[in-house]
């Protein structure tokens, strides 16, 4: 392993992750529930209607986020290496997967880890080692 | 009107969440990829962005526990469940090996689609089509088998 100095953005990271830590934080404390984005938007397939807005709302708060952004600075640009069929083969997993599980990096990683809930705790161990692995097989055995 | 408040107080929690993701760069596949590839050249910044997100949201549900209603008044109840069943952890498993692959997972795809690219969209609309598989196979399952119970095992 060789740490990758040019690639690493600790100040970004650091600053980024306090406000994800602060949306979350608010989540709870205003609306009382957990800022978990896989139960959010999957919760809508089999949401009581007095539970649709609210759903709704975060995700839209989500897809608006680039646009609030580019009020005050350049959204910066990203990068996908993979192709079409594996984004689509990666969605499938992603969804069904996160809906099994009941959360992903969000309500797992963030909310769950903050709560030490254990469920959590073997959730977020268990997609990072899985992402670890087939990151490996990509890049180093496929490749 | 709290149910307009809920609404609103909502989306200010999902455009923050996602300026987070936009700031912290996590909503970039191949800063994610960067840190799950342990055997490259390693980035550790989800590594920060998760220790950042976690120190402050830590000390929110810790003031929750304490907390028998929300800010708006309503009753506040936070997840209960303790226990490790296969669901969660091959749940978990699936999860990790679609995020390897693409390097997205739910928050960051939905910024991803708001910035506009169109590969995103392809992962979302996937991913999309992956919850409701699990929304019919579940309702199937329902239907079969006697309700989900401690103590009753899933088939």
């Amino acid at each position: 392993m060789t740490l990758d100095w040019t690639a690493f953005t600790p100040w970004h990271a650091a600053i980024g992750g306090v406000i994800i830590g602060l949306a979350a934080a608010w989540f709870a404390l205003v609306n009382g529930r957990i800022a978990g984005i896989s139960g959010i938007v999957g919760g809508l397939l089999q949401a009581r209607r007095r539970d649709v807005g609210w759903r709704v709302a975060f995700a839209l708060g989500l897809l608006a986020a680039p646009a609030a952004y580019a009020l005050v600075a350049t959204v910066p640009s990203i990068a996908f290496d993979t192709g079409d069929a594996g984004l689509v083969v990666a969605g499938l997993l992603v969804g069904i997967g996160t809906r099994y599980a009941s959360g992903c990096t969000s309500g797992h990683g963030v909310c769950g880890v903050s709560r030490l809930s254990p469920r959590s705790l073997v959730a977020t161990l268990t997609f990072m080692i899985a992402g670890f692995a087939t990151v490996f097989v990509v890049r180093h055995v496929l490749a | 009107m709290t149910r307009r408040l809920d609404i609103a107080t909502s989306f200010a929690a999902g455009l923050v969440f996602g300026i987070g993701l936009i700031v912290s760069r996590m909503f970039d596949p191949s800063k994610v990829k960067g840190f799950l590839d342990l055997a490259g050249a390693w980035d550790p910044s989800l590594g920060l962005v998760m220790a950042g997100a976690v120190a402050v949201a830590a000390v929110a549900f810790a003031v929750a526990k304490r907390r028998r209603t929300t800010l708006l008044g309503e009753p506040l109840v936070l997840p209960m469940r303790r226990d490790i069943d296969r669901r969660l952890v091959v749940g978990s498993l699936l999860f990790g090996i679609g995020w390897g692959i693409a390097g997205i997972c739910p928050g960051p795809a939905l910024v991803a689609v708001g910035a506009g690219h169109a590969k995103a969209l392809v992962f979302a609309v996937s991913m999309l089509g992956g919850m409701l598989l699990f929304t019919l196979l579940e309702r199937r399952r329902r239907a079969h088998a006697p309700p989900l119970d401690k103590g009753v095992r899933a088939p």
